[in-house]
């Protein structure tokens, strides 16, 4: 196993662990402020198409990331008003948020099937960017970096800053922070959004990074693996990094695996290799919830409608 | 409906007398129903894209004879036995089951509705009211393999599988019989990704083809990302169901495209006379069901030629790729010398030919 297939297969995990990273970090923030959205998936299929459509009509990829932000946020804003000004039950509302996205993508989408754009470059010149040893690390697309910035950030903002220590607060504890004169709606209002325009720019690196093609159904269920590891995560950002890469390693792996031939049907049957990403899940959730700093670090708020009263 | 209703209400008020004839007229030339149910998306640029079209041919060729209409994205689960028994209930008396995976769930239904014609796409069980229509897919596979067997410098080819299913079983043998006709050293690499559509992880899994060395491609799924990561690298591939041409301009040598527009116009037109009986159908690059989309020009001149003899062979029958002797991928004999394997082998068959790496999932 050379290097360069060492390098080649890293460049794969990067393109399939940076949309659910997007993605998760969104709704990290959203479920730190107390608000439990299962509409993620809706959400990245509507920044996925907005991405596209605008890529498609302008050219312009840097547009598409904002076009795909702000209608993730937008179509976010939808359970906002249905579950935090209407109290209605997140779980449900979430659910039909993601049903709304996939059929409201679907329709914008008719136009722009059979398609195909031009990918998001990468931001280096060629001779980095296509050098043996620097494509490792130049040859990525804009996103990719921002999904790493954007770890840093959230980190940052929840656990140095007092707006993050505000949003912690209401998710912590929703009628203390209303009691001292915060605002509970309004900063669930923020959270949700921002969560939103990360499911949409996570949703959009669908068609710039990974199949500059437009197609119902194109995020395929991803939106429920970044849920799923913003639990794994134990609502921490960097365990949240390392858990998206898991798991795009792993369904990577399975993949070459494959395509090497032989050699993986030696190590594991190739069922085993598929079911590999999964059981890894059980396997690291079942221990975080074994460990103290583990499922009790939810937020004691999670998924609770707030309505002040008084 | 409502209308007929109306108009036997008003016939009944007008003329008692006449209502029976009146209905019995009306019920002659009441529009027959047709409903399909699709695995994916209409517009998913491959497999459900090209039944989508042939149900707009018919319509176009039938008119106000028939009715249809189908659900997309239906999960090849038992629900779908809950969408066909909704589409019998609303009045459909043939329906379109157009996936492999629909087949459980259809005879299942086709048990509560003896009524109801059911056909199967791919499928292989039989009843009183079910047919099974397939297309013999594996003969445009042959002249993809014809074509990829002169053009891979390595001899390594990549395949990406969905389900080990006798269709995708055959293509990829008759892809590799066909490219070592050509090059006998000629092997192909296989990755089974479990699924039919989810585009990234068809683009993830060419990658990892492009990755392992392969310089000729083919797949089995039904989204083109395979075909746009072929041609970002410049790797020659095929498309398959439609024309892909347009998401690899360079790459893509030619297509099989399916054409299931006569087929269910002509099934339409006898549920109509009232000619309908339930049979099986398995055609193929002669009767027009598969054909080959037009071969890039930038394909050399005697590559092109080679492509073109093995479509005219497969119209005059002078060509099979499932002609002996082949051995399976184990070196056992399968198919003796002047023998070949019958329409039911190739629709039952679960073994890979010589120059498949690796094994068939279980």
């Amino acid at each position: 196993m050379s290097i360069d297939y060492l390098i080649a297969i890293l460049i794969t995990v990067v393109g399939a662990s940076t949309p659910i990273l997007l993605a998760g970090l969104g709704e990290l923030v959203a479920e730190k402020s107390g608000v439990l959205n299962l509409g993620v998936e809706g959400m990245m299929l509507v920044g996925a198409i907005a991405g596209f459509a605008t890529v498609d009509l302008t050219g312009s990829p840097w547009l598409a990331v904002v076009v795909a932000a702000a209608a993730g946020a937008a179509v976010s804003m939808i359970f906002a008003v249905l579950t935090l000004t209407l109290s209605s039950n997140q779980v449900a509302t979430g659910l039909a948020l993601t049903i709304f996205g996939t059929g409201l993508s679907a329709l914008v989408g008719k136009p722009f099937t059979g398609r195909g754009i031009k990918a998001f470059t990468t931001l280096f010149p060629d001779w980095l960017a296509n050098d043996r040893f620097g494509r490792a690390i130049f040859s990525y697309s804009p996103l990719v970096y921002f999904s790493f910035i954007m770890v840093g950030v959230v980190w940052w903002f929840l656990n140095r800053t007092r707006p993050g220590l505000i949003l912690r607060a209401v998710g912590e504890n929703d009628l203390s922070a209303h009691s001292i004169g915060y605002s509970v709606i309004g900063v669930r209002y923020a959270a949700v959004a921002f969560g939103g325009a990360m499911a949409g720019i996570g949703g959009a690196a669908f068609p710039l990074i990974l199949t500059p093609l437009w197609a119902e159904g194109l995020t395929g269920g991803r939106g429920w693996i970044a849920i799923a590891l913003v639990v794994f995560a134990g609502w921490r950002p960097l365990r949240l990094l390392a858990g998206a890469y898991l798991f795009g390693l792993l369904s990577t792996l399975e993949l070459y695996a494959k395509a090497s031939g032989s050699i993986y049907t030696a190590i594991l049957p190739s069922e085993a290799w598929a079911a590999l990403p999964y059981i890894a899940t059980i396997v690291v959730l079942a221990v975080i919830s074994a460990s103290k700093a583990g499922a009790g670090n939810a937020p004691q708020c999670l998924g609770k409608p707030f309505v002040a009263s008084g | 409906m409502i209308r007929l209703n109306r108009r036997g209400f008003i016939a009944g008020a007008g003329a008692a007398a006449t209502l029976p004839m009146l209905a019995g007229r009306a019920s002659a030339a009441d529009p027959v129903k047709i409903g399909y149910i699709y695995v994916g998306p209409v517009d998913d640029g491959g497999w459900t894209t090209s039944h989508e079209r042939g149900r707009q041919q018919m319509i176009k060729a039938l008119g106000g004879k028939i009715v249809s209409q189908y659900v997309d994205n239906v999960p090849e689960s038992p629900d779908a036995a809950n969408v066909l028994s909704d589409l019998a209930n609303q009045g459909c008396k043939l329906i379109y089951a157009t996936s492999f995976g629909f087949m459980e769930p259809a005879m299942k239904v086709a048990g509560d509705f003896p009524d109801v014609n059911f056909e199967i796409c791919t499928g292989f069980k039989s009843a009183p009211n079910v047919s099974n229509y397939n297309g013999r897919f594996h003969e445009g596979r042959a002249v993809c393999g014809t074509i990829a067997g002169h053009l891979s410098k390595k001899g390594v080819g990549g395949y990406l599988g969905t389900f080990p299913v006798p269709e995708v079983v055959a293509g990829i043998n008759a892809f590799t019989l066909a490219a070592r006709k050509v090059n006998p050293k000629f092997t192909t690499k296989v990755v089974w990704i479990n699924t039919w559509f989810d585009p990234a992880k068809e683009g993830d899994a060419a990658r990892a083809l492009g990755d392992a060395g392969v310089d000729v491609m083919t797949q089995h799924t039904d989204s083109p990302a395979a075909v746009q990561y072929c041609q970002s690298k410049g790797i020659p591939t095929f498309g398959q169901d439609n024309d892909q041409a347009q998401f690899g301009p360079d790459v893509v040598k030619t297509s099989t495209v399916l054409e299931w527009g006569d087929y269910y116009t002509r099934r339409a037109q006898a549920m109509i006379d009232g000619s309908y009986k339930p049979a099986d159908m398995y055609e193929g690059i002669k009767e027009g069901l598969v054909q080959m989309a037009p071969l890039n020009p930038n394909l050399p001149a005697d590559v092109a030629a080679d492509a073109n003899k093995t479509i005219a062979g497969w119209k005059d029958g002078s060509y099979d790729v499932f002609a002996g002797p082949i051995k399976d991928n184990q070196g056992n004999l399968k198919v003796p010398e002047g023998s070949k394997l019958s329409y039911g082998d190739i629709l039952g068959i679960n073994w890979l030919v010589e120059g498949v790496e690796g094994t068939l999932p279980s």
